[in-house]
C-alpha cells in the first residue's frame, strides 16, 4: 500500500470514472463519425461529456475541444493565438511556466518572435506592474498558469487578463493544475483559451481539453478530419472523453470538500516545520492551491530524500537537479531566487481527495529521521560555511 | 525513477564510513581532507583521510556528502576502496573503479563517481603540498560556464572513459548540461581526442611494424590464415625511420601522451634534441624541481617512447 502524495504528477482514476468509460473500451467501440447508428450512439455520450466539462468551467459546450493532453492544449493555444493575429510578433509569459509553454516560446524566439518572461518574487508571485510595462500593441498573446504545478502558487488571472485585453492580446491560461481544485467561472472572464488535462483530476492519462471562448478566431493545430467541428482532427478518444466528462462532474461535487484537503496539507506543513529545523515552505506567503505544499529542507538533496521516502512507501517529488535527468534544479524555484541551500532539498507533497489523515501522519512520523540521517551525512550545516560562501562567489563571477 | 544497483541502494541506506575524522594527535599519523563540488552544483563531497606518514598509506577514510542517492553511495564506495592503500595506489583509482564497486551507475549519474575520484585526488594533493589551484576546476579555460567545467577536466574525462558523444560528457562531468551553448565546443574536444587517439595508434602500428620486421616470419602459418594471406600483398621490410620521422613521432607522443599528464600536475616536458637514439628532453615546472621525480619521470617517458616509437630510444633529461 503506497502513501500517494504526488497528485500534481498524476492522480488515481476514480472508480466511477473507470466504470463510466469501460463500456467504450469493450462493446460500445463504434466511431461517432460513422454513418450508422452503432457508431452514432457514441456521438451522444461525447456531447454529454462536453457538457459536463463545460459545466465545471462555467462555459458553453461548444467552447470545449477534446484533445490528448495538457501539452497538446498549450501548443494548440499558442499556435491559435498567433494565427489569430498574425501581424503581432510578441508573446508575454512567465518564467515559471510548464515546459509545454516555455519550450514552445523558446522555439518561437528562433522563428523571429519576441518573448517576455515575467519574473516572480521569492513567494512565487508576479508583479503586475512588470506585466503592464511589457505589454505593447504588438503583443499577440499573454499566457500564464492559473496555479503553479511545483508550488501551487495561484496567479491573479482576472487581473492579468484585464491587462492583456487592454492591449488587444489573446489571453491563454494553463489551468492543468487548477481545474477541479479551485472554482473557475469562464462566463464573464477575460480568458480566451484554457488548457486542462484529465489525469490531473482523476481521469486517465491521454485525454485533455482546450476551452476556446465563443467568437475567438480559432485555427486548428492538428489538421485532418472534421472532428470537433474541424478544430481538432483525429478520431475521438471516446473512452477518454467519457472519462473526462465523468471526472469533471465528480470534480464539481468534490470542490465543496476541498477545504478538507487544505486542512490535511496544513497539518503536514505545520507538523514538518514544527519538528524539523531549517525547513521552509516555498511560496508559503502566496495564495496557493489547497492540495500542494513545497517544502525546502536545507543542506540536503531532494533525490536522496525521495529515495528515503520511497523505502517507506511514500510517493512525493522534488525539483532537485538529480531527479529531473537534467542537471539544473527546478526552474520555478530558481526563478523565485531561492538560495541553493533550499533549492536542491525541496520536496513537493500534493494531496487529493483520497488522501487520509493516516497518510499525513505517516509522513510526519518518518520525515524527521530521514532529514536527520541525511543531514548527518552532509558537509553543510549552516549558511555561513566558508566553503559555501567562497564557491558561491566564484560562481557568481 | 533511476535504476540503481542493489549495491548503490545498500550503501545509500546504510552508508559505511560516514562523518569526519578527528586528528588523533599521534606521532606518524595525520588527518587531511579534500573537497569537491559545492551546494550550488547540487552535490559536494568532503573526503577525510587518516594517513600513516611512515608507510604513506591510508589508515582510515570517511566522507561527508551533500547529494543524491548515487553521490552518497559513490562516496561510501570510495572510502571502502581506498582504506589500506598507499597514496600512490590510491592515485591510480579512477571513477570506473568506483562505479564498478557499485555494480555500475546509470549513465546520467556517472559524474557522482567522478566526484569521488576528484575528492581523493584533492585530499592527497593537499597532503603532499601540491598547490591545489593547479587542479581546481576554475583553473584554465572554461568550456562550460554554467557549471564551471574546464577544458582540462573534459579532456581527462574523455580520455579516461573513452567518451564518444556529448551526452556522455554531460553525464560524466556535467559539462553541457546547462544552457547548451558549449555543446559544439565539447564536440570539438571529442573529435580532438579521437584524432589524437588515431595518431597514437598510427605511431603504435608503425612501431609494431618495425618490431615485426626484426623478427623472423612465422614458418608455419596456421591453415586458417592461408586463404587470407594469399590475398594480402606481400609485406616488405619498411626502411628504417629517418631522423625527421623519428623526431615527428617522438614529438607526437610527447604532445599527446605525456604532456597532458604533466600539465595537469603543473609540470611540462619539451624535446630538446635527438642524437641517434638519445632523446634529450627538458623537464619543467613542478616536475623539474623535484630530483626524485625527475628520475621516475625520465623512465616513464622513456617507456612510452620505447613502446610507441622505437625500442632502442633512451631518454636523457638535460
Amino acid at each position: 500500500m503506497v502513501t500517494y502524495l504526488d497528485n500534481n504528477a498524476t492522480t488515481r482514476t476514480d472508480p466511477e470514472v473507470l466504470a463510466a468509460m469501460l463500456p467504450y473500451l469493450s462493446e460500445l467501440y463504434g466511431n461517432p463519425s460513422s454513418m450508422h447508428s452503432f457508431g452514432g450512439q457514441v456521438g451522444a455520450v461525447i456531447e454529454q461529456a462536453r457538457e459536463q466539462v463545460a459545466n465545471l468551467l462555467g462555459a458553453e459546450p461548444t467552447e470545449i475541444i477534446f484533445n490528448s493532453c495538457g501539452s497538446e492544449g498549450n501548443n494548440t493555444a499558442i499556435h491559435a493565438a498567433l494565427a489569430a493575429q498574425p501581424e503581432k510578433r510578441h508573446i508575454v509569459t512567465t518564467a515559471v511556466e510548464h515546459p509545454a509553454i516555455l519550450a514552445v516560446c523558446k522555439h518561437l524566439e528562433k522563428k523571429g518572435y519576441t518573448v517576455t518572461y515575467l519574473s516572480v518574487d521569492e513567494r512565487g508571485e508576479l508583479d503586475l506592474v512588470e506585466l503592464e510595462a511589457a505589454m505593447t500593441g504588438g503583443t499577440a498573446l499573454v499566457t500564464t498558469m492559473v496555479a503553479n504545478n511545483e508550488t501551487g502558487v495561484i496567479f491573479p488571472v482576472e487581473q492579468i487578463g484585464a491587462i492583456a485585453k487592454a492591449y488587444g492580446a489573446t489571453f491563454h491560461v494553463d489551468a492543468v493544475q487548477a481545474v477541479g481544485k479551485v472554482p473557475l467561472n469562464l462566463t464573464s472572464s477575460p480568458i480566451d483559451l484554457l488548457t486542462l488535462s484529465g489525469h490531473k483530476l482523476h481521469a486517465p492519462k491521454g485525454i485533455g481539453a482546450l476551452y476556446v471562448r465563443k467568437g475567438f478566431r480559432f485555427r486548428p493545430f492538428l489538421m485532418g478530419g472534421h472532428q470537433e467541428r474541424g478544430r481538432r482532427a483525429g478520431t475521438h478518444n471516446v473512452p477518454g472523453i467519457v472519462a473526462l466528462g465523468k471526472a469533471a462532474e465528480l470534480a464539481q461535487t468534490h470542490l465543496v470538500n476541498v477545504r478538507r484537503e487544505a486542512e490535511l496539507r496544513d497539518m503536514l506543513e505545520y507538523g514538518l516545520l514544527a519538528t524539523i529545523p531549517d525547513t521552509v515552505v516555498n511560496g508559503g506567503g502566496a495564495p496557493r492551491l489547497p492540495n500542494t505544499t513545497n517544502i525546502g529542507f536545507k543542506y540536503i538533496e531532494g533525490e536522496a530524500i525521495l529515495f528515503m521516502l520511497n523505502r517507506e512507501g511514500i510517493c512525493a517529488s522534488s525539483g532537485s537537479a538529480c531527479t529531473s535527468g537534467s542537471l539544473d534544479p527546478s526552474h520555478v524555484l530558481t526563478a523565485m531566487g531561492l538560495p541553493y541551500t533550499i533549492l536542491h532539498g525541496s520536496i513537493r507533497f500534493s494531496l487529493s481527495r483520497y488522501t487520509t489523515e493516516a497518510d499525513i501522519r505517516q509522513v510526519l512520523t518518518v520525515m524527521p529521521d530521514i532529514v536527520e540521517r541525511l543531514r548527518a551525512l552532509s558537509p553543510f550545516n549552516d549558511d555561513q560555511a566558508g566553503w559555501l560562501q567562497e564557491r558561491d562567489v566564484a560562481l557568481a563571477t | 525513477m533511476w535504476d540503481y544497483s542493489e549495491k548503490v541502494l545498500e550503501l545509500f541506506y546504510n552508508p559505511l564510513n560516514q562523518g569526519a575524522i578527528d586528528d588523533p594527535q599521534e606521532p606518524d599519523v595525520t588527518v587531511v581532507f579534500g573537497e569537491v563540488g559545492s551546494i550550488a552544483c547540487g552535490d559536494a563531497l568532503r573526503l577525510h583521510l587518516k594517513i600513516q606518514l611512515s608507510t604513506d598509506s591510508i589508515l582510515d577514510a570517511r566522507f561527508q556528502t551533500f547529494g543524491c542517492t548515487s553521490a552518497i553511495a559513490s562516496s561510501s564506495a570510495l572510502t571502502e576502496i581506498i582504506k589500506g592503500k598507499t597514496l600512490d595506489q590510491a592515485l591510480h583509482i579512477t571513477n570506473h573503479d568506483i562505479a564498478d564497486f557499485l555494480g555500475g551507475l546509470p549513465e546520467a549519474k556517472m559524474h557522482c563517481s567522478v566526484m569521488g575520484q576528484e575528492a581523493l585526488e584533492a585530499a592527497i594533493y593537499k597532503y603532499r603540498g601540491i598547490a591545489i589551484e593547479h587542479h581546481d576546476d576554475d583553473d584554465g579555460t572554461l568550456i562550460c560556464t554554467c557549471y564551471g567545467i574546464s577544458e582540462k577536466k573534459i579532456r581527462r574525462a574523455i580520455a579516461e572513459n573513452d567518451l564518444t558523444t556529448v551526452e556522455q560528457v554531460t553525464n560524466y562531468v556535467k559539462a553541457g548540461g546547462g544552457c547548451g551553448s558549449c555543446l559544439a565546443g565539447i564536440e570539438d574536444l571529442i573529435l580532438d581526442a579521437q584524432q589524437s587517439g588515431e595518431t597514437i595508434r598510427a605511431a603504435a602500428q608503425l612501431a609494431v611494424a618495425r618490431e615485426q620486421r626484426t623478427q623472423p616470419l612465422p614458418i608455419h602459418p596456421s591453415p586458417s590464415f592461408d586463404f587470407a594471406q594469399d590475398r594480402h600483398p606481400p609485406t616488405y621490410p619498411s626502411p628504417p625511420l629517418t631522423n625527421l620521422q623519428k623526431i615527428t613521432l617522438i614529438q607526437t607522443v610527447l604532445d599527446k601522451e605525456v604532456r597532458p599528464l604533466l600539465l595537469a600536475d603543473g609540470g611540462d616536458v619539451s624535446l630538446h634534441d635527438l642524437e641517434g637514439d638519445r632523446v634529450l628532453v627538458k623537464l619543467q615546472g613542478a616536475c623539474g624541481s623535484c630530483p626524485s621525480s625527475t628520475e621516475t619521470l625520465k623512465y616513464a617517458i622513456e617507456a612510452k617512447l620505447k613502446d610507441l616509437v622505437l625500442p632502442s630510444l633512451v631518454v636523457e633529461a638535460i
